[in-house]
């Protein structure tokens, strides 16, 4: 999917500059000069990443992972109905949202697809998603974070004055995305069975 | 206010890590740790997306294909500059952070665009790719409406970042 997109881009760009007698010299001198560019916004996005993710640590090991998922508990029994009875995948279920939420990038990922292997073996037909993997895909894709550090790392690195400007923004923006989410899904859920 | 939460849950976190005698300066570097080889990890992605970005943007393409489109995404209220990078935030996550980097870059981090451009690659993570992995993962086929409520939620937080950008940061 991404080689096609890719390939998709680059060869429109260079094509359409070609065909409208665009200036070969400019487009070479972009594509030599966007490894400076990216160097720039890597390190910029890594530095913030970096301090996050150490914070981060820390709450993880002051138990606030753990602390955040007991207190949402209700909340999870509500959104996951399906999995009553099931106490210990609804638990990894909870760990990974709030990984996801506190910004626990490297460890997000892998508690989902625990997550996810943990709903497969309760799955009655493994290759159709279940209602509660379903339910899980709407909370991931929107992953909805406390502090969305790499787009904030990408501020810093273009100077700007406020590079957290956009925490509330983001968190609001996040919050609208989630809910429609969520509502999306439910109402869909009986509907689209395959 | 947004200064503050940052500060604030610095406080709260350290505070915490004490009083659950967490080696706070070591879980920190640990953290940091995985969190750089996370970001630097990134650069080759950013790499192949900002020359396909960049590009585009020096070929004159995205010059014409927003002239063209922009008055028609403007009636329903997305300013133009806006609307490639809402088209590329559910498909690619590095290619978005390109976009938005180049946006940051012509029109300024603190401008309204900059802001909105912002707000709309931190409030979402990248659809297709959530999707992609978590069913490739334990092999589910038959995905349902995962796609579609993934989607709708982007075009919901594209909506809402809208919005609440207009309220916080003013016009534009």
């Amino acid at each position: 999917m991404m080689n096609a997109v890719w390939a998709f881009l680059m060869l429109a760009a260079i094509l359409y500059a070609l065909a409208t007698g665009g200036e070969a010299e400019l487009l070479t001198r972009t594509l030599l000069q966007s490894g400076e560019a990216a160097i720039a916004l890597t390190l910029g996005l890594t530095g913030v990443i970096a301090f996050w993710s150490g914070l981060a640590r820390i709450a993880e090991r002051a138990g606030l992972v753990t602390g955040l998922g007991t207190m949402l508990r209700p909340l999870f029994v509500l959104l996951f109905p399906s999995l009553r009875g099931h106490s210990h995948v609804l638990t990894a279920v909870t760990l990974n949202v709030c990984a996801t939420f506190l910004g626990l990038g490297n460890a997000a990922t892998p508690l989902g697809l625990r997550a996810m292997t943990l709903l497969q073996e309760i799955n009655p037909d493994k290759e159709r998603a279940s209602d509660a993997m379903c339910t899980l895909l709407a909370l991931n894709t929107t992953g909805l974070a406390l502090f969305p550090a790499t787009v904030v790392g990408l501020r810093l690195a273009a100077g700007s004055a406020y590079p957290t400007a956009v925490v509330d923004s983001a968190i609001l923006a996040g919050l609208a995305a989630t809910v429609v989410g969520l509502a999306c899904d439910r109402l869909l859920r009986r509907r689209w069975r395959n | 206010m947004a200064q503050l939460i940052v500060l604030l849950v610095c406080v709260t976190i350290i505070l915490a890590g004490l009083l659950r005698r967490v080696a706070v300066f070591d879980e920190f570097v640990e953290g940091a740790k995985s969190g750089a080889l996370v970001g630097l990890r990134l650069f080759p992605y950013i790499l192949a997306m900002l020359m396909a970005v960049n590009l585009i943007g020096a070929s004159g393409l995205l010059e014409t294909l927003v002239a063209r489109f922009g008055g028609w995404v403007e009636l329903v209220g997305i300013p133009r500059e806006i609307a490639p990078l809402a088209l590329l935030r559910p498909l690619t996550g590095s290619g978005s952070l390109a976009l938005t980097g180049e946006i940051l870059r012509v029109h300024g981090p603190d401008s309204f665009l900059g802001l909105l451009a912002s707000t709309v690659q931190g409030s979402t993570d990248t659809t297709l790719y959530v999707v992609t992995v978590y069913f490739g993962a334990v092999g589910i086929k038959r995905i349902r409406h995962t796609l579609f409520t993934g989607l709708l939620a982007d075009l919901a937080g594209l909506v809402a970042a809208i919005i609440v950008c207009r309220l916080l940061f003013g016009a534009g």
